[in-house]
């Protein structure tokens, strides 16, 4: 990597686990939920129980939780059409997000928005975005908002590898740059932009983060497998944020497990190596957590397969919480248009 | 009792909307290129910046798509953005930012956000800007639900529907004539003076044939209506003001006073405002109608830039006057 760029490639110490044993719990818990409500996700999708188009976020766990885990609850955060996690992280309800799947009334949209428009405006989640890049805008807006209120917030705008060719990102990180907002752009690199590596279509020497020395941030490429390297990057990026110092870049290396979305085939028969999979399905950031706090004394199996159960437990109550909603009324078709 | 008026510019009821509001609320703020310290490249917005600072009156970058972005998300978290884009041309730009983001939040939410955005930009030819500089697309926001659109003629009417955009919860856009700033007309004195979306105005009484007019095309409308006076014909001129929402009552009322109907608008012809409006004129007015709605737009051609060539492609009151009397001459009158 070029010094001139100024990129901090970031991964902690597998031997330690330097947070708060509630800490991590809680950031284990979190990373569960979302890998069980995925997991739920591709059932009731291949049940015919869910339509439309649903992109799983699971292995990328660990980018999600180890931002949001920096955040407080009214910080801004910008999500994707990979949504779920991010939504999960920041402290979105399962059994609403499940309706919301389900298209049912007691979604978190009524079910008029769907997978790809979960937003929960009391979190301060803008709302996930079927447009690549189209959270940009509005992570760099929200921030611009809370440093003239004074609010002291800061927004996350995350995004896949995909966004960074878009024109939104760079209009955005410059807005952003010039008048020191603070909104971190957070990278989720799971090296596929649905069917197509990003090496192939992306202009950068190694890391997608040298796109930051352009706009005058500080970038860091994270192992985003990682939760604790993610965690302790968004602590110091966030801080930094509120001082009022400006934007920054996060790239968190990650992959995908799954396909671009439930149903589109077998990756490793078309786009993708079995290699180069099994590669990332050993850096799997839910077990190599559990390892760290197995080594930390903080639990012991038994208690991680309780977690487990009750985490599932959780989540199957969603399902029969969604299950059991009814659709909106047609009368509700025209409300909302307007505010 | 009458509130009393003054006469002021187009221009600087652009300014006056936009200050008095910005005094009345203090997370309104103004933002678009050379907006601030040069007062916009119309020199509409002078004298903002010293007012309110730079903070609230801001210079950005051109870069549309990154400012409606901006606006859009600045918008949903508690503040009322003012977004300039200098020509409605540029709108392309930022497209995705407002019909995709801002239109749908408050609807694919649930109802949870909404996005409370104005959008000033400009419309309209004649001052040889060529094919970049001087469209008139405000068909293209008007057709995305969760979009309010106004396109005001007067000074009273911008100051009044740009002061209820601002007001407003929802996404507006203001498209302003840019042929029109200096313009005088006589506008209420009063600090809270508003115009309600969806109620049109009637310019001038009739009883021969309605004008639909828009935005610069409600001038012309009205020279057209003194010519044809002239010769005997009354003219009736309704302004919409709003595209989104559309007052259709005020224009099927006129309709059945004058048994007759022309829609001018100075955009496109083709799947444009004139095509909605003489469509809806037929389907909802048709058993008052003693001849066909006749419409009357641009030429389908990029607007050029010769001074031989621009005013051959933009309506103007000869070809309405010619429009109407064919009206009378195709019907027995």
């Amino acid at each position: 990597m070029s010094e001139s760029l100024e990129l901090i490639t970031t991964s902690s110490d597998e031997g330690t686990l330097p947070l708060p044993e509630p800490q991590c719990r809680e950031i284990y818990d979190k990373m569960l939920t979302i890998r069980r409500f995925e997991e739920a996700v591709l059932e009731i999708y291949t049940q015919g129980l869910m339509r439309g188009l649903a992109h799983l976020y699971i292995g990328q766990e660990a980018s999600a939780v180890g931002i949001c885990s920096a955040l407080n609850d009214d910080d801004y955060l910008t999500s994707t059409h990979r949504g779920h996690g991010h939504l999960i992280a920041k402290g979105g309800k399962v059994d609403r997000m499940m309706a919301e799947m389900m298209g049912k009334v007691d979604g978190y949209n009524r079910g008029k928005g769907g997978t790809m428009h979960i937003a929960d405006m009391s979190l301060g989640i803008l709302g996930a975005n079927g447009i690549v890049g189209g959270g940009m805008g509005m992570a760099t807006g929200a921030a611009l908002s809370g440093k003239m209120r004074g609010s002291g917030q800061v927004a996350v705008c995350f995004f896949g590898d995909g966004a960074i060719n878009q024109g939104a990102f760079l209009e955005s990180a410059n807005l952003a740059s010039i008048w020191s907002l603070p909104v971190l752009f957070v990278c989720e690199n799971n090296h596929y932009g649905e069917y197509t590596a990003a090496s192939d279509v992306t202009a950068v020497r190694e890391h997608v983060a040298e796109r930051a020395a352009g706009f005058d941030m500080p970038a860091m490429v994270v192992d985003g497998n990682d939760a604790v390297a993610v965690h302790q990057t968004a602590v110091e990026m966030v801080e930094r944020a509120r001082a009022g110092e400006g934007p920054c870049l996060i790239e968190n290396k990650t992959y995908r497990y799954r396909g671009h979305h439930v149903g589109d085939g077998d990756p490793e028969k078309t786009y993708r190596t079995q290699e180069e999979t099994d590669t990332w399905l050993a850096k799997d950031p839910i077990p190599r957590f559990a390892r760290r706090m197995l080594k930390a004394g903080m639990v012991d199996e038994a208690e991680l397969e309780s977690i487990d159960a009750d985490i599932t437990k959780r989540v199957e109550d969603a399902v029969t919480f969604a299950n059991d909603s009814p659709y909106p009324t047609a009368d509700e078709v025209t409300d909302h248009v307007y505010a | 009792m009458s509130t009393p008026e003054r006469v002021i510019t187009y221009g600087e009821a652009v300014r006056e909307a936009i200050a008095e509001e910005m005094r009345r609320d203090e997370t309104v703020f103004f933002m678009g290129e050379d907006v601030a310290a040069a007062g916009g490249v119309f020199k509409v917005t002078v004298g903002l910046l010293d007012e309110f600072g730079e903070e609230r009156v801001r210079d950005t970058p051109i870069s549309e798509a990154g400012i409606m972005g901006a606006g859009v998300g600045a918008a949903l978290t508690g503040m009322r953005p003012i977004v300039e884009i200098m020509f409605g041309d540029f709108i392309t730009i930022a497209m995705d930012q407002i019909v995709n983001q801002a239109a749908k939040m408050c609807y694919m939410t649930g109802g949870q956000a909404s996005v409370p955005l104005t959008i000033r930009t400009t419309i309209g030819a004649g001052r040889s800007s060529a094919a970049q500089h001087s469209q008139s697309l405000q068909a293209w926001l008007s057709h995305i639900p969760g979009v309010k659109v106004a396109i005001p003629s007067t000074p009273a009417d911008l100051k009044g529907l740009l002061k209820t955009s601002i007001r407003d919860d929802n996404p507006t856009v203001i498209y302003e004539d840019k042929m029109m700033y200096g313009l005088k007309g006589p506008v209420p004195d009063d600090d809270d003076y508003t115009i309600p979306f969806g109620v049109a105005d009637i310019k001038r009484e009739g009883s021969d044939v309605t004008l639909v007019a828009t935005s610069s095309m409600v001038h012309t409308a009205l020279k057209a209506a003194d010519m044809l006076d002239k010769e005997g014909v009354s003219v009736e001129v309704v302004d919409p003001r709003t595209l989104s929402p559309l007052d259709m009552d005020t224009i099927i009322r006129s309709v059945e006073k004058t048994s007759r109907a022309v829609v001018v608008d100075e955009a496109y012809r083709s799947y444009g405002v004139t095509g909605e409006l003489a469509s809806r004129i037929a389907d909802e007015a048709f058993d008052y109608l003693d001849a066909p709605v006749k419409r009357v737009g641009a030429m389908d051609v990029p607007v050029p830039f010769s001074p031989g060539l621009e005013p051959e492609t933009i309506p103007d009151e000869a070809k309405l006057v010619r429009t109407v009397q064919g009206l009378f001459h195709d019907v027995a009158v």
